[in-house]
């Protein structure tokens, strides 16, 4: 836990040497669709001095870029540039690359590294940003992925997530530990460790905290708990059962689902527990909601027609008006989640025999499946709404997938011991940025 | 009132045995064991006999209802299971029973949660009509966090979609 916080507490500022960011966006002339057919040729070159350090930098660019399935990368081999001088774009040309990541590491006296990265345009021969940023050597995945971002940035034009944070819960023979860990699932941390079970963690929208249900009373209760000073509270610990936690986007409400008047039903409540109202009002099973991103309504899964589907309601409950049915196709759709613009919802569906990632949009309610697999849980999505995140299995054992969210690329985070379930992607937080935009 | 608790055991327990299969001499055997219980108030087994709660051969022992794919309806196959509980709750006013509905392990965590729990109220709400008190009664949901059965198939699924009857002492 230490660790986990100093990361976010020590990251040292370089001199801002100032760069009009907003006028790089989307700089090369490549049309990006929805990826898979049109993807951008990126060469990295190995960084100078790289290979002396216990943690390659590049690699863990290549693989952050690649995940998205909006990079093909070129091969590298032979050419090592770091400096632009030393480029020999008409090579770079040749090899296909329309843009080029070169740079340095240099480990300080005080053991600290320096590294500095440019991200150059081959056909233009022109640079497109340059980086510099001092770190730990704990630092440099998180580094790596910084510089990740800016590259992501500057040729897509959209948002980088891969700074963000995961939240899962590991299962290790009787032991269940809460953990956070980097977007690619690397340098995980628990936050909380139980001999029983726990469930349904839901970040916080400014990251501080984390919701989740834990049965350590021998029931579900939900708490919450501060990540940097692991103060926890039950703030629903109602008779019967209490789960499915979810903020609202201005952190002051969660929704939660009790069982205390019989059934499943949601209720909304103050973050600390207080002012608890009732929300739907069926007899059936209502659960697992999910907050629009303006706050105003609320997407969940319910039984009311006879099979589990999702539904949609205003945020003033069902005296309002009755919730309105939003999945038709096949008998059971569960776990709704909304994208980060309130287009669309990614959910599971059971198809035939086997439960998968579908996205389906508000307007048009055109069903997209986006994965195959055979037991397929808990979607979420990053906070660029390009990647979701979820819950597969090999052999058993749960493991930690990204699907982008045109279904185009899939691909497994790291293979950890284990059982990992209830994966749930952290918010963006621009405050916690590492290094500096240079020239 | 010993010996009018005892009556009243003998008969319920001779209705019970009117709607089971088994040999009436058997249960009439077990009925005056669970009467010599039932006269101490349900306070567990007391040397009369065994605890009708244990005795393999009754019903009570009996303390699983299974349930279909997504579904909480309490099949025909496990009234007669229900109904016995039922009426040994409501023939000891001490006895207290924990409901503990699960799931098996497909689909969402949350929604199996809520779909356990649909598993237990199903198997109360059962109880309560016929004649055990709601004090006597938490129905609570392990959801499919809890499955009894490990395999990836049918027959553990199946294992797993269940109540189950869990008496004090036994929790």
């Amino acid at each position: 836990m230490q660790n986990f916080l100093s990361r976010f507490t020590c990251y040292v500022f370089f001199l801002f040497l100032s760069m009009a960011y907003s006028s790089l966006n989307a700089a090369l002339n490549i049309e990006i669709f929805g990826g898979g057919a049109t993807r951008i040729p990126i060469a990295i070159v190995p960084f100078s001095a790289e290979s002396k350090l216990p943690q390659s930098v590049t690699a863990v660019v290549a693989a952050d870029l690649e995940r998205t399935g909006l990079f093909r990368m070129i091969d590298s081999l032979g050419h090592t540039p770091h400096e632009p001088e030393e480029i020999i774009y008409a090579d770079w040309q040749n090899r296909g690359a329309s843009a080029l990541v070169i740079g340095n590491t240099t480990v300080l006296p005080d053991g600290r590294v320096d590294v500095r990265f440019r991200l150059m345009d081959v056909a233009k021969r022109t640079q497109l940003v340059g980086f510099a940023g001092t770190v730990s050597v704990e630092q440099l995945r998180a580094v790596a992925h910084r510089i990740a971002d800016i590259v992501y940035e500057t040729l897509t034009g959209d948002i980088g997530v891969f700074s963000t944070r995961i939240a899962f819960v590991l299962k290790q023979g009787n032991k269940y530990a809460l953990q956070v860990a980097d977007s690619d699932g690397f340098n995980a941390q628990s936050v909380i460790e139980y001999t029983e079970p726990i469930i349904s963690p839901a970040w916080s929208p400014d990251g501080s905290k984390l919701a989740y249900v834990s049965f350590e009373n021998k029931k579900p209760v939900v708490y919450v708990q501060t990540l940097s000073t692991r103060e926890r509270k039950a703030v629903a610990n109602f008779k019967g059962s209490n789960s499915a936690p979810a903020w609202s986007p201005d952190g002051s409400k969660l929704a939660v689902v009790l069982t205390m008047h019989g059934g499943s039903q949601i209720f909304l409540m103050n973050a600390d527990g207080s002012g608890l109202q009732r929300l739907a009002q069926s007899s059936g099973i209502d659960t697992e909601p999910n907050f629009s991103p303006d706050g105003r309504s609320i997407i969940f899964t319910s039984d009311r027609g006879g099979s589990p589907q999702i539904y949609r309601m205003a945020i003033s409950g069902e005296r309002a008006g009755v919730a309105e049915r939003l999945t038709f196709e096949g008998s059971y759709n569960v776990s709704p989640r909304h994208s980060p613009d309130g287009k669309s919802f990614a959910y599971i569906h059971r198809n035939g025999g086997r439960f998968n990632i579908a996205v389906q949009d508000f307007a048009r309610r055109q069903v997209q499946l986006l994965t195959d697999s055979r037991f397929d849980e808990s979607p979420s999505f990053a906070p660029n709404g390009k990647m979701i995140l979820y819950a597969s299995e090999i052999n058993g054992r749960g493991i930690l997938s990204v699907v982008s969210s045109d279904g185009q690329t899939k691909q497994r985070l790291s293979s950890q011991i284990g059982d990992i379930r209830e994966p749930v992607w952290g918010p963006l937080l621009k405050s916690q940025r590492i290094g500096n935009y240079v020239n | 009132m010993k010996k009018i608790l005892g009556v009243l055991m003998i008969c319920f327990l001779s209705a019970c045995a009117s709607k089971t299969t088994q040999p009436t001499s058997e249960v009439e055997d077990r009925a005056i064991g669970g009467g010599g219980m039932g006269a101490q108030d349900g306070m567990g087994s007391g040397g009369f006999g065994m605890d009708p709660l244990k005795d393999p051969s009754n019903i009570l022992s009996q303390r699983s209802v299974y349930f279909d794919f997504d579904s909480y309806t309490v099949k025909n196959e496990y009234r007669e299971l229900v109904l016995a509980h039922a009426r040994y709750l409501r023939d000891n006013a001490n006895a207290r029973v924990l409901l503990q509905g699960n799931t098996d392990e497909r689909g969402s965590r949350e929604y199996n949660l809520a779909l356990g729990q649909r598993r237990a109220d199903s198997v109360k709400n059962a109880m309560l009509i016929s004649g055990a008190r709601d004090h006597q009664i938490e129905a609570v949901s392990l959801g499919e966090e809890k499955p009894r059965a490990r395999g990836r198939d049918e027959s553990s699924w199946a294992e797993n979609r269940r109540t189950d009857i869990l008496y004090q002492g036994e929790y």
